[in-house]
């Protein structure tokens, strides 16, 4: 096999394993309802975006973005893993983190400052933690260091 | 023989592989913060008191100390049981490698009071414990693997000696030092913001050694059982209840199961206090030892 087929074949099986071992989106709605909906959701990504690129720990993981495409890429995921109506068409986590090297001090930050959004605009605080029990799961992919 | 010579043999082929985390590449990264205090609020538990990490009378399968995967974390703790006739102070301190192996040291303090002199050991009468402890985590993330079934598992042991020896003797106790052998499983389930412990405990300790180890009723090992339910309310404070079972190795005074239930506020990462009322049966011939728990943890 020569190392290009071998290249592809590896990356195959990466994203078919990354995919398998990803959080499972809600069967039904009743987390993105208890979340106040996408027009909550926008502001969550909003606070928790404003955060990220203020956060010492973490703002140069967000240099040379486009950081309005990446909230709504964001919402729409967050959206449809909590069962909302929406779609996210963005590559899989382990392809989209792997080249920023993260690791848990770096992911921790991340979600404490979600937390933090989510405090802002009043999330009740068992529903935050089923949000994180969706997302939680992606430190394996997000974390590489 | 129970879970003693698998534990023992898991601690020391694990010691290698936390040598080699050290040694990893990443620990020529100037860049790396050896003392992260990474972890997230209230994910490292307290101190139980024996002074592993944990809850107030359980070890959790969790690390003690706020140190990630990539570094150290330590705290100190102390804590005081207010019981009808005796009182228990615990104080000391704990390192987390690695989020992999935890050491740690407790001194206990059992004052008899006036119950003493009763027993005829003059009022007052201290029994002084040292406790150490080693515990290493074995695998599983009970945080992030909120999508698998398997818990974070843990295996620990506890080296405790008594200063009381003759007197140990004259109650019925064999021994005046011991090792207490343990595995731990602990998980949190985020969905019901819940987070579970269960643990085997392998022990010939008396009142968890206070009162010696072995004796005239039961000499051996004996294996018990130990559990812990906490639900989180906010990030920084935790309502929950405990039990364990203990042996009953003495003819002179039976010994009986324990519990609590408790509250434990993270005031930030270095800082957390835990109050418990705490139902410590029967102790030393006096009935129905229940009373307050209040103990500090200060760390990073």
């Amino acid at each position: 096999m020569s190392s290009k087929s071998l290249q592809r074949l590896s990356l195959a099986i990466l994203m078919m394993t990354a995919a398998a071992s990803g959080p499972k989106a809600r069967a039904d709605d009743t987390l993105y309802r208890d979340l106040g909906g996408r027009a909550t959701l926008e502001r969550i990504v909003d606070g928790a975006v404003a955060m990220w690129v203020t956060d010492a720990r973490i703002a140069q993981t967000f240099d040379n973005l486009n950081l309005d495409r990446f909230k709504r890429r964001l919402t729409d995921q967050l959206c449809e893993l909590a069962g909302g109506p929406c779609r996210y068409t963005g590559r899989n986590m382990y392809l989209t983190h792997k080249g920023l090297h993260l690791d848990i001090v770096e992911f921790n930050a991340l979600v404490e400052d979600l937390q933090d959004a989510m405090n802002q605009v009043r999330v009740p605080f068992r529903t935050q933690n089923r949000l994180l029990a969706i997302l939680a799961p992606m430190k394996r992919d997000i974390v590489t260091r | 023989m129970g879970i003693r010579l698998p534990c023992a043999i898991a601690i020391v082929a694990m010691m290698s592989g936390v040598a080699d985390s050290i040694a990893s590449a990443d620990g020529f990264d100037e860049n790396l913060d050896r003392f992260d205090s990474g972890k997230l609020l209230a994910t490292a538990g307290v101190n139980e008191l024996e002074g592993a990490g944990g809850g107030g009378l359980v070890p959790w399968a969790l690390i003690t100390g706020y140190g990630t995967s990539q570094a150290i974390g330590a705290d100190v703790h102390f804590t005081h049981i207010a019981l009808p006739d005796y009182t228990i102070d615990s104080g000391g301190a704990a390192v987390g490698l690695f989020d992999r192996l935890e050491l740690s040291y407790a001194r206990l303090a059992f004052d008899t009071g006036s119950t003493g002199g009763r027993l005829g050991l003059g009022n007052g009468f201290t029994f002084g414990e040292n406790i150490f402890g080693a515990k290493l985590r074995l695998m599983g993330d009970a945080i992030y693997d909120q999508d698998r079934l398997l818990p974070q598992v843990a295996v620990g042991a506890l080296y405790k000696t008594n200063d009381q020896g003759a007197v140990l003797r004259a109650i019925g106790a064999r021994d005046a030092d011991g090792v207490d052998f343990y595995v731990t499983a602990t998980k949190l389930f985020l969905v019901q913001s819940l987070l579970v412990t269960g643990a085997l405990r392998e022990t010939r300790a008396n009142q968890l050694g206070i009162l010696g180890f072995g004796g005239d009723r039961d000499n051996g090992y004996s294996t018990e059982f130990e559990g812990s339910a906490a639900i989180l309310l906010t990030r920084a404070f935790a309502v929950g209840a405990e039990f364990r079972t203990k042996p009953n190795n003495l003819e002179f005074a039976g010994e009986n199961n324990v519990g609590d239930v408790f509250a434990a506020y993270f005031i930030n990462k270095h800082l957390s206090a835990t109050l418990a009322f705490v139902a410590l049966g029967d102790i030393a011939t006096r009935k129905n030892q229940n009373g307050a728990y209040l103990s500090l943890q200060s760390g990073f």
